[in-house]
């Protein structure tokens, strides 16, 4: 029987879209649907990301989505000790700010140009089983209610990730291994206009504050807090503006836009495949769980699935023995970091505000040129050993 | 209060409410839901009856947007 298109994606995000364009290159007859009116928007997001992880993707970089480029990170104790990272060296490396906005829609575009339809104001409501096999799936268009068979449903649909629940992969998170966040986008701030800062410790319980910049006196100012660390409702965005109040550089400063939103900070998931089903970007978990970053991961598990999916058209085979090698190559790349970074995190979150001071304070003896998390444990190891023993060798 | 239809007892019966006012649309109630039981499309956020009332939503939620109230 023909299918209403070989492979339907769930979800416009820059995984959802790396996955379409890849497959559709490859010939596939490839639907994309977003719930929303409008790709990339509401942003939830704080838009960081490095030169590495685009290229690494095969994304070039585009001045259009780009609103600044990055020379440093600030990490900032409770006590107020800063660790500076200089981008010494330029190139790969070094970090930027993007316009989701514009991004998301960029990347979307190319899927179109690739091949791809893309229908918004979709959402799937739930998948078309058939045995064990997915086939499809349920989507409300506008409010009318419609089927879509296909050979591989790929669930591009970030945090939310229900599409793989409906087909019955287990993609639940506990408490512990769920950020919750909310941001600012301001003007009129004194802060560093090219400085990425976190600041950690008690002020976010189990995350960070974040400051990246946008632009002259513009960043995005924001928190994310440990969701087993909150106790009443709406308690995190309570940290945030006591956070803005305290600091003169970010109290003087006016929103332009409010977001919110969930980050995984979890292992990745067990099973990334299952006959006729793809998972892909947030909704498969592969989001860092010490950064929260997952715009680079998303679009290199895309771009995997996509080749892999481009295959599987062609062999007109989507059971999860011919998805495997997807599987294989995001893990590949992925997930020793993703463990490492996750074992960090739990570690991290049992050190007090005064340990964290002088683990700073230490740190910022130690010369790191490159911004990474990677880099960072490095400096930790040869400064306070004890805390890495137990991931050192993922080090 | 409601009234059990087994044994006639009044029952407190919990019902879970989202502020369409403190709504921002994330998501990260959806994502976090142990039981899958919240569908949010683009602006309308509905509960399935899979909802155990646990109450994690209502802390996640960025907004304060959540509420778990008993049935009057
Ligand atoms: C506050 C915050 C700050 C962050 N900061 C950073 C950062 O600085 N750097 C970084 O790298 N990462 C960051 N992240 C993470 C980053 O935003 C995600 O990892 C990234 O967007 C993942 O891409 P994705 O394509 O998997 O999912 P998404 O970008 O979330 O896209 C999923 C899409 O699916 C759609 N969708 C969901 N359900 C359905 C459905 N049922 N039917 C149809 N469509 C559906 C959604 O509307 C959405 O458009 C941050 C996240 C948050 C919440
Ligand atoms: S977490 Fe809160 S703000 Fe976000 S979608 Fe759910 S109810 Fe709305
Ligand atoms: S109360 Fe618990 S089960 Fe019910 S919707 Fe919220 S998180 Fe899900």
């Amino acid at each position: 029987m023909k299918t209403d298109y070989d492979v339907v994606v769930v979800g416009a995000g820059p995984a959802g879209s790396m996955t379409a364009k890849h497959a559709a290159k490859k010939g596939a007859r490839v639907l994309m649907i977003e719930k929303r009116q409008e790709i990339g928007a509401p942003l939830r997001c704080a838009e960081g990301v490095n030169k590495k992880g685009l290229e690494k993707a095969g994304v070039p970089v585009d001045r259009r989505w780009v609103s600044t480029d990055v020379s440093g990170a600030k990490l900032v104790s409770p006590g107020g000790h800063v660790f500076r990272i200089d981008e010494k060296q330029a190139g790969n490396e070094v970090g930027m700010v993007l316009e989701r906005h514009l991004f998301d829609k960029a990347m979307a575009a190319d899927a179109a140009r690739a091949g791809a339809e893309i229908w918004l104001k979709t959402s799937a409501v739930d998948v078309i089983k058939d045995g064990d096999k997915v086939v499809g799936v349920k989507a409300m268009r506008e409010g009318e209610p419609l089927k879509l068979t296909a050979g591989c449903v790929v669930a591009a649909d970030g945090f939310e990730s229900q599409v793989a629940r409906w087909a019955g992969i287990d993609t639940s998170l506990k408490a512990a291994d769920i950020t919750t966040c909310y941001q600012y986008r301001m003007a009129n701030l004194k802060t560093e206009p090219d400085y990425c800062e976190f600041v950690i410790g008690s002020v976010a319980p189990g995350g960070y504050v974040w400051v990246f910049p946008k632009g002259d006196d513009t960043a995005n100012v924001g928190i994310g807090v440990l969701a087993s660390n909150l106790k009443k409702p709406g308690e995190v965005k309570a940290y945030l503006d006591a956070w803005i109040k305290k600091d003169p550089r970010l109290s003087c400063g006016q929103p332009l836009e409010a977001i919110a939103g969930g980050v995984s900070v979890s292992p990745p998931v067990e099973r990334s495949v299952m006959n006729g089903l793809i998972l892909v970007g947030d909704s498969a978990r592969i989001i860092d769980p010490i950064t929260g970053g997952g715009i680079a991961n998303g679009l290199l598990a895309g771009m995997h699935a996509g080749n892999v999916l481009g295959e599987c058209v062609e062999a007109e085979d989507f059971s999860e023995k011919a998805l495997m090698p997807y599987d294989v190559l995001w893990r590949n790349d992925l997930e020793d970091r993703l463990w490492r970074n996750w074992m960090a995190k739990e570690k991290f979150l049992t050190l007090s505000d005064k340990t964290l001071d002088e683990v700073i304070e230490t740190l910022a003896t130690v010369n790191v040129d490159k911004m990474s998390v990677h880099n960072i444990l490095i400096a930790i190891k040869e400064r306070h050993p004890e805390l890495v023993k137990e991931f050192e060798e993922l080090i | 209060m409601e009234t059990d239809q087994r044994n006639g007892a009044h029952v407190e019966v919990l019902i879970m409410i989202a502020s369409t006012e403190k709504c921002m649309h994330c998501g990260a109630c959806v994502g976090s839901c142990p039981k899958n039981a919240i569908f949010l499309n683009e602006i309308v956020l509905e509960f399935n009856e899979n909802c155990n009332k646990c109450g994690r939503c209502v802390r996640i939620c960025p907004a304060g947007a959540l509420k778990m109230e008993a049935k009057k």
